[in-house]
Protein backbone atom coordinates (compact mmCIF):
# COMPACT_ATOMS: atom_id res chain seq x y z
CA UNK A 1 0.00 0.00 0.00
CA UNK A 2 1.31 3.31 -1.03
CA UNK A 3 0.32 5.22 2.38
CA UNK A 4 0.06 9.03 1.66
CA UNK A 5 -0.06 9.25 -2.03
CA UNK A 6 -2.54 10.00 -4.68
CA UNK A 7 -4.58 13.55 -5.04
CA UNK A 8 -1.16 15.26 -4.69
CA UNK A 9 -3.85 18.31 -5.95
CA UNK A 10 -6.41 17.94 -3.39
CA UNK A 11 -3.70 17.70 -0.68
CA UNK A 12 -1.26 20.57 -1.33
CA UNK A 13 -5.38 22.48 -1.23
CA UNK A 14 -5.92 21.02 2.05
CA UNK A 15 -2.21 22.41 2.99
CA UNK A 16 -2.80 25.75 1.69
CA UNK A 17 -6.06 25.73 3.47
CA UNK A 18 -4.74 25.33 6.52
CA UNK A 19 -1.98 27.94 5.73
CA UNK A 20 -4.95 30.38 5.04
CA UNK A 21 -5.93 29.61 8.80
CA UNK A 22 -2.64 30.31 10.19
CA UNK A 23 -2.67 33.29 8.54
CA UNK A 24 -6.07 34.46 10.15
CA UNK A 25 -4.86 33.47 13.46
CA UNK A 26 -1.64 34.96 13.20
CA UNK A 27 -3.66 37.95 12.03
CA UNK A 28 -5.68 38.16 15.01
CA UNK A 29 -3.08 37.83 17.39
CA UNK A 30 -1.01 40.52 16.53
CA UNK A 31 -4.50 42.82 16.55
CA UNK A 32 -4.59 42.02 19.73
CA UNK A 33 -0.94 42.21 20.31
CA UNK A 34 -0.65 46.12 19.27
CA UNK A 35 -4.35 46.67 20.44
CA UNK A 36 -2.84 45.91 24.23
CA UNK A 37 0.08 47.91 23.14
CA UNK A 38 -2.05 50.83 22.25
CA UNK A 39 -4.03 50.36 24.94
CA UNK A 40 -0.60 50.20 27.52
CA UNK A 41 1.06 53.03 25.70
CA UNK A 42 -1.97 54.88 24.63
CA UNK A 43 -1.21 55.16 21.22
CA UNK A 44 -3.57 56.46 19.35
CA UNK A 45 -2.38 55.93 15.79
CA UNK A 46 -1.37 51.99 16.62
CA UNK A 47 -5.18 51.80 17.59
CA UNK A 48 -6.25 53.54 14.55
CA UNK A 49 -4.15 50.76 12.47
CA UNK A 50 -5.31 47.43 14.44
CA UNK A 51 -8.69 48.87 13.76
CA UNK A 52 -8.03 49.12 10.21
CA UNK A 53 -6.25 45.78 10.34
CA UNK A 54 -9.98 44.61 10.71
CA UNK A 55 -10.39 43.57 6.90
CA UNK A 56 -7.67 41.61 6.22
CA UNK A 57 -8.86 39.49 8.92
CA UNK A 58 -12.33 39.45 7.30
CA UNK A 59 -11.12 38.60 3.56
CA UNK A 60 -8.90 35.76 5.23
CA UNK A 61 -12.08 34.35 6.64
CA UNK A 62 -14.12 34.66 3.21
CA UNK A 63 -10.93 33.12 1.25
CA UNK A 64 -11.50 30.12 3.76
CA UNK A 65 -14.97 29.92 3.26
CA UNK A 66 -14.61 30.38 -0.80
CA UNK A 67 -11.81 27.38 0.03
CA UNK A 68 -13.83 25.24 1.76
CA UNK A 69 -17.43 25.45 -0.51
CA UNK A 70 -14.76 24.80 -3.52
CA UNK A 71 -13.22 21.84 -2.07
CA UNK A 72 -16.17 20.53 -0.93
CA UNK A 73 -18.17 20.84 -4.05
CA UNK A 74 -14.91 19.68 -6.58
CA UNK A 75 -13.24 17.23 -4.22
CA UNK A 76 -15.53 15.55 -2.42
CA UNK A 77 -13.48 14.95 0.74
CA UNK A 78 -14.26 12.26 3.26
CA UNK A 79 -12.93 11.08 6.54
CA UNK A 80 -9.96 12.85 8.02
CA UNK A 81 -10.44 15.28 4.78
CA UNK A 82 -13.79 16.01 5.84
CA UNK A 83 -13.33 16.85 9.33
CA UNK A 84 -10.70 19.14 8.25
CA UNK A 85 -12.50 21.10 5.60
CA UNK A 86 -15.57 21.41 7.57
CA UNK A 87 -13.38 22.14 10.55
CA UNK A 88 -11.64 25.07 8.52
CA UNK A 89 -14.82 26.47 7.70
CA UNK A 90 -16.03 26.79 11.78
CA UNK A 91 -12.19 27.86 12.79
CA UNK A 92 -12.19 30.67 10.52
CA UNK A 93 -15.37 31.95 12.34
CA UNK A 94 -13.87 31.30 15.44
CA UNK A 95 -10.61 33.09 14.36
CA UNK A 96 -12.31 35.87 12.92
CA UNK A 97 -13.82 36.81 16.09
CA UNK A 98 -10.93 36.83 17.71
CA UNK A 99 -9.35 39.78 15.28
CA UNK A 100 -13.16 41.63 15.54
CA UNK A 101 -12.28 41.97 19.57
CA UNK A 102 -9.18 42.53 18.98
CA UNK A 103 -10.23 45.89 16.78
CA UNK A 104 -12.94 46.05 19.76
CA UNK A 105 -9.96 46.49 22.24
CA UNK A 106 -7.81 48.94 19.97
CA UNK A 107 -11.46 51.52 19.92
CA UNK A 108 -11.12 51.75 23.77
CA UNK A 109 -7.93 52.07 23.17
CA UNK A 110 -8.61 54.69 21.14
CA UNK A 111 -10.91 56.27 23.65
CA UNK A 112 -8.57 56.41 26.56
CA UNK A 113 -6.05 57.43 25.13
CA UNK A 114 -5.62 60.73 26.56
CA UNK A 115 -7.12 59.75 30.27
CA UNK A 116 -5.02 59.38 33.12
CA UNK A 117 -5.31 55.89 34.31
CA UNK A 118 -7.08 54.89 37.58
CA UNK A 119 -6.60 51.27 37.44
CA UNK A 120 -2.81 49.23 36.81
CA UNK A 121 -3.38 47.79 33.92
CA UNK A 122 -1.38 43.98 34.94
CA UNK A 123 -4.01 41.65 34.69
CA UNK A 124 -5.54 42.82 31.21
CA UNK A 125 -2.22 42.60 29.52
CA UNK A 126 -1.73 39.32 31.04
CA UNK A 127 -4.96 38.35 29.79
CA UNK A 128 -4.18 39.21 25.64
CA UNK A 129 -0.62 37.83 25.99
CA UNK A 130 -1.85 33.74 27.51
CA UNK A 131 -4.60 34.92 24.21
CA UNK A 132 -1.97 35.36 21.85
CA UNK A 133 -0.16 32.18 23.09
CA UNK A 134 -3.24 29.98 23.05
CA UNK A 135 -3.65 30.85 19.30
CA UNK A 136 -0.10 30.38 18.43
CA UNK A 137 -0.17 27.01 20.15
CA UNK A 138 -3.41 26.27 18.85
CA UNK A 139 -2.65 26.66 15.33
CA UNK A 140 0.61 24.61 16.04
CA UNK A 141 -1.74 21.80 17.05
CA UNK A 142 -3.77 21.77 13.89
CA UNK A 143 -0.87 21.45 11.87
CA UNK A 144 0.45 18.92 14.51
CA UNK A 145 -3.32 17.38 14.42
CA UNK A 146 -1.95 16.89 18.06
CA UNK A 147 -5.23 16.21 19.97
CA UNK A 148 -3.48 16.55 23.13
CA UNK A 149 -1.58 19.73 22.27
CA UNK A 150 -5.73 21.22 21.36
CA UNK A 151 -6.51 19.81 24.88
CA UNK A 152 -3.46 21.78 26.39
CA UNK A 153 -4.85 24.87 24.56
CA UNK A 154 -8.05 24.69 26.15
CA UNK A 155 -6.56 24.47 29.59
CA UNK A 156 -4.87 27.75 29.61
CA UNK A 157 -8.24 29.46 29.20
CA UNK A 158 -8.72 28.21 32.88
CA UNK A 159 -5.98 31.47 33.45
CA UNK A 160 -7.91 33.67 31.23
CA UNK A 161 -10.85 33.24 33.12
CA UNK A 162 -10.06 33.46 36.43
CA UNK A 163 -8.49 36.81 35.97
CA UNK A 164 -11.60 38.08 34.06
CA UNK A 165 -13.53 37.07 37.22
CA UNK A 166 -11.01 38.71 39.37
CA UNK A 167 -10.67 41.56 37.62
CA UNK A 168 -14.65 41.89 37.27
CA UNK A 169 -15.42 41.59 40.76
CA UNK A 170 -12.54 44.44 41.66
CA UNK A 171 -13.54 47.03 38.58
CA UNK A 172 -16.99 46.89 40.12
CA UNK A 173 -15.79 47.79 43.50
CA UNK A 174 -13.35 50.29 42.10
CA UNK A 175 -16.58 52.03 40.50
CA UNK A 176 -18.63 51.65 43.75
CA UNK A 177 -15.31 53.32 45.72
CA UNK A 178 -15.42 56.40 43.40
CA UNK A 179 -18.13 57.14 40.42
CA UNK A 180 -15.68 59.40 38.71
CA UNK A 181 -13.82 56.62 37.46
CA UNK A 182 -16.98 54.56 36.51
CA UNK A 183 -17.03 55.46 32.74
CA UNK A 184 -12.87 54.34 32.66
CA UNK A 185 -13.85 51.05 34.90
CA UNK A 186 -16.69 50.01 32.30
CA UNK A 187 -13.84 50.36 29.59
CA UNK A 188 -11.28 48.77 30.97
CA UNK A 189 -14.07 46.30 31.98
CA UNK A 190 -15.52 46.09 28.51
CA UNK A 191 -11.63 45.14 27.35
CA UNK A 192 -11.61 41.94 29.85
CA UNK A 193 -14.78 40.69 28.89
CA UNK A 194 -13.66 40.80 25.31
CA UNK A 195 -10.58 39.03 26.22
CA UNK A 196 -12.40 36.50 28.06
CA UNK A 197 -14.61 36.04 24.56
CA UNK A 198 -11.32 35.51 22.64
CA UNK A 199 -10.53 32.08 25.10
CA UNK A 200 -13.20 30.85 24.52
CA UNK A 201 -13.23 31.19 21.12
CA UNK A 202 -9.90 29.37 21.37
CA UNK A 203 -11.27 26.74 23.13
CA UNK A 204 -13.91 26.31 19.97
CA UNK A 205 -10.82 26.16 17.84
CA UNK A 206 -8.98 23.96 19.85
CA UNK A 207 -12.17 21.56 20.10
CA UNK A 208 -12.34 21.47 16.47
CA UNK A 209 -8.66 20.64 16.02
CA UNK A 210 -9.45 17.86 18.92
CA UNK A 211 -12.01 16.33 16.32
CA UNK A 212 -10.04 16.59 13.20
CA UNK A 213 -7.33 14.82 14.76
CA UNK A 214 -9.71 11.79 16.91
CA UNK A 215 -12.98 12.14 14.99
CA UNK A 216 -14.59 11.84 18.17
CA UNK A 217 -16.51 15.76 19.27
CA UNK A 218 -15.30 16.17 23.03
CA UNK A 219 -16.42 19.40 25.09
CA UNK A 220 -13.09 21.33 26.31
CA UNK A 221 -14.60 23.62 28.33
CA UNK A 222 -13.79 21.96 31.43
CA UNK A 223 -10.65 19.90 29.91
CA UNK B 1 -51.36 -23.48 -8.92
CA UNK B 2 -48.13 -21.04 -8.99
CA UNK B 3 -48.30 -17.92 -6.67
CA UNK B 4 -47.42 -14.91 -8.74
CA UNK B 5 -44.40 -13.47 -8.03
CA UNK B 6 -44.41 -10.23 -6.10
CA UNK B 7 -41.18 -8.15 -5.36
CA UNK B 8 -41.99 -9.27 -1.50
CA UNK B 9 -40.33 -12.57 -0.35
CA UNK B 10 -43.00 -14.93 1.68
CA UNK B 11 -41.57 -18.03 0.87
CA UNK B 12 -42.23 -20.62 3.71
CA UNK B 13 -41.68 -24.03 2.23
CA UNK B 14 -37.88 -25.29 1.63
CA UNK B 15 -38.78 -27.80 -1.67
CA UNK B 16 -35.18 -27.35 -2.62
CA UNK B 17 -33.12 -27.86 0.20
CA UNK B 18 -32.15 -24.24 -0.13
CA UNK B 19 -32.42 -22.37 3.53
CA UNK B 20 -35.59 -20.37 3.69
CA UNK B 21 -36.80 -17.26 5.19
CA UNK B 22 -37.51 -17.07 8.98
CA UNK B 23 -40.34 -17.69 10.05
CA UNK B 24 -43.25 -14.62 9.83
CA UNK B 25 -41.67 -13.79 7.01
CA UNK B 26 -38.44 -12.39 8.91
CA UNK B 27 -35.81 -11.44 6.30
CA UNK B 28 -32.87 -14.04 5.88
CA UNK B 29 -29.93 -13.31 8.22
CA UNK B 30 -26.74 -13.46 5.82
CA UNK B 31 -23.08 -14.63 7.41
CA UNK B 32 -20.24 -15.76 6.69
CA UNK B 33 -17.56 -17.96 9.12
CA UNK B 34 -13.97 -17.81 8.92
CA UNK B 35 -14.89 -17.68 4.86
CA UNK B 36 -11.98 -18.49 2.56
CA UNK B 37 -11.16 -18.76 -1.09
CA UNK B 38 -8.39 -19.81 -3.35
CA UNK B 39 -7.53 -19.88 -6.91
CA UNK B 40 -5.78 -22.95 -7.40
CA UNK B 41 -2.85 -21.99 -4.72
CA UNK B 42 -3.94 -17.85 -4.81
CA UNK B 43 -6.04 -16.85 -1.67
CA UNK B 44 -8.13 -14.23 -2.86
CA UNK B 45 -10.57 -14.18 0.46
CA UNK B 46 -9.26 -14.68 3.69
CA UNK B 47 -11.01 -16.20 6.68
CA UNK B 48 -13.99 -13.22 6.57
CA UNK B 49 -16.29 -13.59 9.17
CA UNK B 50 -19.23 -11.18 8.30
CA UNK B 51 -23.41 -10.83 9.25
CA UNK B 52 -24.84 -8.36 6.60
CA UNK B 53 -27.85 -6.60 7.66
CA UNK B 54 -31.63 -7.97 6.29
CA UNK B 55 -33.57 -5.82 3.93
CA UNK B 56 -30.42 -3.20 3.71
CA UNK B 57 -28.13 -1.96 1.27
CA UNK B 58 -24.69 -3.46 1.81
CA UNK B 59 -21.29 -2.05 -0.30
CA UNK B 60 -18.26 -3.30 -0.63
CA UNK B 61 -15.42 -1.64 -1.76
CA UNK B 62 -11.35 -1.93 -2.32
CA UNK B 63 -9.13 -1.76 -4.74
CA UNK B 64 -9.29 -4.29 -7.81
CA UNK B 65 -8.26 -7.36 -7.16
CA UNK B 66 -8.88 -7.68 -2.89
CA UNK B 67 -11.19 -9.87 -2.61
CA UNK B 68 -14.94 -7.82 -2.81
CA UNK B 69 -16.02 -9.45 -5.97
CA UNK B 70 -14.94 -13.38 -4.94
CA UNK B 71 -16.50 -12.37 -1.37
CA UNK B 72 -19.76 -11.10 -3.39
CA UNK B 73 -20.03 -14.39 -5.50
CA UNK B 74 -20.00 -16.76 -2.84
CA UNK B 75 -23.47 -15.99 -1.65
CA UNK B 76 -24.56 -17.44 -4.95
CA UNK B 77 -21.63 -20.19 -5.64
CA UNK B 78 -20.75 -17.90 -8.78
CA UNK B 79 -17.24 -19.47 -7.58
CA UNK B 80 -18.37 -22.45 -8.87
CA UNK B 81 -17.94 -21.98 -12.64
CA UNK B 82 -14.48 -21.15 -11.85
CA UNK B 83 -12.06 -23.60 -12.21
CA UNK B 84 -9.85 -24.56 -9.59
CA UNK B 85 -11.82 -22.33 -7.11
CA UNK B 86 -11.72 -23.73 -4.14
CA UNK B 87 -14.23 -22.29 -0.83
CA UNK B 88 -13.62 -22.73 2.84
CA UNK B 89 -15.57 -21.89 5.79
CA UNK B 90 -19.22 -21.50 5.59
CA UNK B 91 -21.80 -18.98 3.78
CA UNK B 92 -24.85 -18.92 5.63
CA UNK B 93 -28.67 -18.01 4.69
CA UNK B 94 -30.26 -18.05 7.72
CA UNK B 95 -28.76 -21.44 9.71
CA UNK B 96 -27.74 -22.76 6.22
CA UNK B 97 -24.67 -23.26 4.60
CA UNK B 98 -25.24 -22.76 0.74
CA UNK B 99 -22.19 -25.45 0.23
CA UNK B 100 -23.82 -27.72 2.39
CA UNK B 101 -24.99 -31.30 0.87
CA UNK B 102 -28.12 -31.14 -0.60
CA UNK B 103 -28.20 -27.17 -1.62
CA UNK B 104 -30.09 -26.85 -5.57
CA UNK B 105 -27.29 -24.30 -6.71
CA UNK B 106 -30.27 -23.33 -9.49
CA UNK B 107 -33.03 -23.01 -6.44
CA UNK B 108 -29.94 -20.84 -4.64
CA UNK B 109 -29.73 -18.43 -7.51
CA UNK B 110 -32.93 -17.94 -7.59
CA UNK B 111 -33.28 -16.87 -4.02
CA UNK B 112 -30.37 -14.90 -4.77
CA UNK B 113 -29.93 -12.79 -7.46
CA UNK B 114 -27.56 -11.50 -9.49
CA UNK B 115 -26.58 -8.30 -11.42
CA UNK B 116 -23.55 -7.13 -13.68
CA UNK B 117 -21.45 -4.95 -14.95
CA UNK B 118 -22.65 -5.25 -18.44
CA UNK B 119 -25.95 -5.34 -18.77
CA UNK B 120 -26.79 -8.81 -19.96
CA UNK B 121 -30.33 -9.17 -21.73
CA UNK B 122 -31.05 -12.22 -23.77
CA UNK B 123 -31.50 -12.20 -27.47
CA UNK B 124 -35.17 -11.94 -27.15
CA UNK B 125 -37.43 -9.45 -26.49
CA UNK B 126 -38.23 -7.07 -23.20
CA UNK B 127 -41.03 -9.66 -21.68
CA UNK B 128 -39.93 -12.83 -22.71
CA UNK B 129 -36.49 -11.50 -20.78
CA UNK B 130 -38.32 -11.07 -17.79
CA UNK B 131 -40.77 -14.10 -18.13
CA UNK B 132 -38.15 -16.46 -18.66
CA UNK B 133 -36.82 -16.97 -14.85
CA UNK B 134 -40.38 -17.71 -13.90
CA UNK B 135 -41.08 -19.90 -17.10
CA UNK B 136 -37.76 -21.94 -16.07
CA UNK B 137 -39.64 -22.42 -12.40
CA UNK B 138 -42.58 -23.62 -14.23
CA UNK B 139 -44.95 -20.72 -14.88
CA UNK B 140 -46.95 -21.13 -17.43
CA UNK B 141 -50.21 -19.36 -17.48
CA UNK B 142 -50.00 -16.43 -19.92
CA UNK B 143 -52.31 -13.69 -17.56
CA UNK B 144 -49.89 -14.90 -14.40
CA UNK B 145 -46.38 -14.23 -16.84
CA UNK B 146 -47.98 -11.03 -17.90
CA UNK B 147 -48.53 -9.98 -14.30
CA UNK B 148 -45.35 -11.00 -12.94
CA UNK B 149 -43.49 -8.88 -16.34
CA UNK B 150 -45.87 -6.26 -15.34
CA UNK B 151 -44.87 -6.08 -11.49
CA UNK B 152 -40.92 -6.44 -11.56
CA UNK B 153 -40.49 -4.16 -14.89
CA UNK B 154 -42.51 -1.07 -12.28
CA UNK B 155 -40.65 -2.36 -9.35
CA UNK B 156 -37.93 -1.93 -11.41
CA UNK B 157 -38.98 1.48 -12.44
CA UNK B 158 -38.73 0.36 -16.42
CA UNK B 159 -42.22 0.15 -16.87
CA UNK B 160 -43.90 3.09 -17.83
CA UNK B 161 -40.68 3.91 -20.24
CA UNK B 162 -41.41 0.25 -21.55
CA UNK B 163 -45.35 -0.77 -21.63
CA UNK B 164 -45.91 0.09 -25.36
CA UNK B 165 -43.34 -1.97 -26.55
CA UNK B 166 -43.06 -5.22 -25.06
CA UNK B 167 -42.60 -7.12 -27.47
CA UNK B 168 -39.45 -4.88 -28.82
CA UNK B 169 -35.77 -6.47 -28.87
CA UNK B 170 -34.24 -5.66 -25.78
CA UNK B 171 -31.18 -4.64 -27.65
CA UNK B 172 -32.91 -1.78 -28.82
CA UNK B 173 -33.39 -0.13 -25.22
CA UNK B 174 -30.47 2.26 -23.96
CA UNK B 175 -27.72 0.86 -21.81
CA UNK B 176 -29.65 2.18 -18.62
CA UNK B 177 -32.30 0.74 -19.39
CA UNK B 178 -30.91 -2.48 -20.36
CA UNK B 179 -29.74 -2.91 -16.46
CA UNK B 180 -32.89 -1.82 -15.42
CA UNK B 181 -34.40 -4.57 -17.77
CA UNK B 182 -31.56 -7.03 -15.77
CA UNK B 183 -33.05 -6.11 -12.54
CA UNK B 184 -36.39 -6.81 -13.45
CA UNK B 185 -35.23 -10.00 -14.69
CA UNK B 186 -33.61 -10.83 -11.38
CA UNK B 187 -36.99 -9.49 -9.41
CA UNK B 188 -38.79 -12.11 -11.66
CA UNK B 189 -37.70 -15.40 -10.37
CA UNK B 190 -38.27 -13.48 -6.24
CA UNK B 191 -35.20 -13.30 -4.88
CA UNK B 192 -34.70 -12.02 -1.32
CA UNK B 193 -31.17 -11.47 -1.81
CA UNK B 194 -29.60 -9.47 -4.79
CA UNK B 195 -25.94 -9.16 -5.53
CA UNK B 196 -24.65 -6.33 -7.61
CA UNK B 197 -21.28 -5.98 -8.92
CA UNK B 198 -20.70 -2.59 -10.58
CA UNK B 199 -24.20 -2.32 -11.72
CA UNK B 200 -23.51 1.33 -12.53
CA UNK B 201 -19.71 1.14 -14.34
CA UNK B 202 -21.05 1.12 -17.72
CA UNK B 203 -23.77 3.47 -17.13
CA UNK B 204 -24.19 7.34 -17.59
CA UNK B 205 -24.82 9.59 -14.58
CA UNK B 206 -28.53 10.23 -15.33
CA UNK B 207 -28.52 6.00 -15.43
CA UNK B 208 -26.66 5.66 -12.33
CA UNK B 209 -28.74 8.41 -10.74
CA UNK B 210 -31.78 5.84 -11.70
CA UNK B 211 -30.63 2.68 -10.32
CA UNK B 212 -29.38 4.14 -7.04
CA UNK B 213 -32.80 5.17 -6.64
CA UNK B 214 -34.29 1.94 -7.46
CA UNK B 215 -31.44 0.37 -5.06
CA UNK B 216 -32.97 2.40 -2.64
CA UNK B 217 -36.63 1.38 -2.96
CA UNK B 218 -35.24 -2.06 -3.29
CA UNK B 219 -34.00 -2.66 -0.24
CA UNK B 220 -37.28 -1.67 1.62
CA UNK B 221 -37.92 -5.67 0.14
CA UNK B 222 -34.48 -7.38 -0.49
CA UNK B 223 -31.36 -7.29 1.00
CA UNK B 224 -28.83 -5.39 -1.40
CA UNK B 225 -24.71 -5.90 -1.45
CA UNK B 226 -23.08 -3.90 -3.55
CA UNK B 227 -19.52 -4.37 -5.13
CA UNK B 228 -18.71 -0.98 -6.74
CA UNK B 229 -15.24 1.28 -7.63
CA UNK B 230 -17.48 4.34 -7.19
CA UNK B 231 -17.14 5.56 -3.62
CA UNK B 232 -19.29 8.35 -3.53
CA UNK B 233 -22.26 6.08 -5.12
CA UNK B 234 -21.08 2.97 -1.82
CA UNK B 235 -21.76 6.71 0.42
CA UNK B 236 -24.76 7.79 -1.55
CA UNK B 237 -26.71 4.33 -1.76
CA UNK B 238 -25.57 2.02 1.35
CA UNK B 239 -26.41 1.60 5.00
CA UNK B 240 -23.34 -0.52 5.77
CA UNK B 241 -19.75 -0.32 4.30
CA UNK B 242 -17.17 -3.13 3.75
CA UNK B 243 -13.24 -2.06 2.99
CA UNK B 244 -11.41 -5.08 1.46
CA UNK B 245 -7.73 -5.44 1.05
CA UNK B 246 -5.38 -7.88 -0.41
CA UNK B 247 -8.60 -10.52 0.50
CA UNK B 248 -9.26 -9.31 4.21
CA UNK B 249 -11.95 -7.28 5.56
CA UNK B 250 -10.10 -4.44 6.99
CA UNK B 251 -13.35 -2.62 8.43
CA UNK B 252 -17.28 -3.66 8.08
CA UNK B 253 -19.16 -0.80 9.79
CA UNK B 254 -22.20 2.01 8.99
CA UNK B 255 -21.30 3.99 5.57
CA UNK B 256 -21.33 7.00 7.85
CA UNK B 257 -18.51 5.55 10.34
CA UNK B 258 -16.58 4.33 7.35
CA UNK B 259 -16.66 7.87 5.46
CA UNK B 260 -16.50 10.15 8.08
CA UNK B 261 -14.15 8.56 10.89
CA UNK B 262 -12.91 5.05 9.63
CA UNK B 263 -11.11 2.85 12.78
CA UNK B 264 -8.53 1.89 10.11
CA UNK B 265 -5.95 3.72 8.85
CA UNK B 266 -6.01 1.54 5.50
CA UNK B 267 -9.58 2.49 5.05
CA UNK B 268 -9.25 6.02 5.80
CA UNK B 269 -6.71 6.28 3.46
CA UNK B 270 -8.57 3.81 0.71
CA UNK B 271 -11.70 6.31 1.28
CA UNK B 272 -9.85 9.58 0.66
CA UNK B 273 -8.57 8.34 -2.44
CA UNK B 274 -4.77 8.66 -1.20
CA UNK B 275 -4.06 4.70 -3.03
CA UNK B 276 -5.87 1.82 -4.76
Amino acid sequence: MASGEGRTAFQQELLQLKATLRQLGECGARMLEDAMKALVNQDYDLAEDVRKRDNQADALDRRVDDDTMSLLALQAPVAGDLRTVLGAARMATDLERVADYAKDVAKVARKLHREKYYWPLEDIPAMAMCCTKMTRLVLDALDDEDPEAAIQVARMDHDVDARWKLLRDQLVEHMESDPRHVRQAARLLLVARYLERVGDHLVNVAERVHHIATGEFRSLDDA
Amino acid sequence: MQPVPTPVPQDTEDPAGVPDADAGGQALRLRTEELSVFYADVQALKSVTVEIPAREITALIGPSGCGKSTFLRCFNRMNDVIPDARVQGKVLLGDRDVNGRGVDVVELRKRVGMVFQQPNPFPMSIFDNVAYGPKIHGVRGRQQLQEIVETSLKSAALWDEVKDELKKSAFDLSGGQQQRLCIARTLAVKPEVILMDEPCSALDPQSTSRIEDLMTDLKRHYTVIIVTHNMQQAARVSKMTGFFLMGDLVEFDTTEKVFTNPADERTEQYVSGRFG
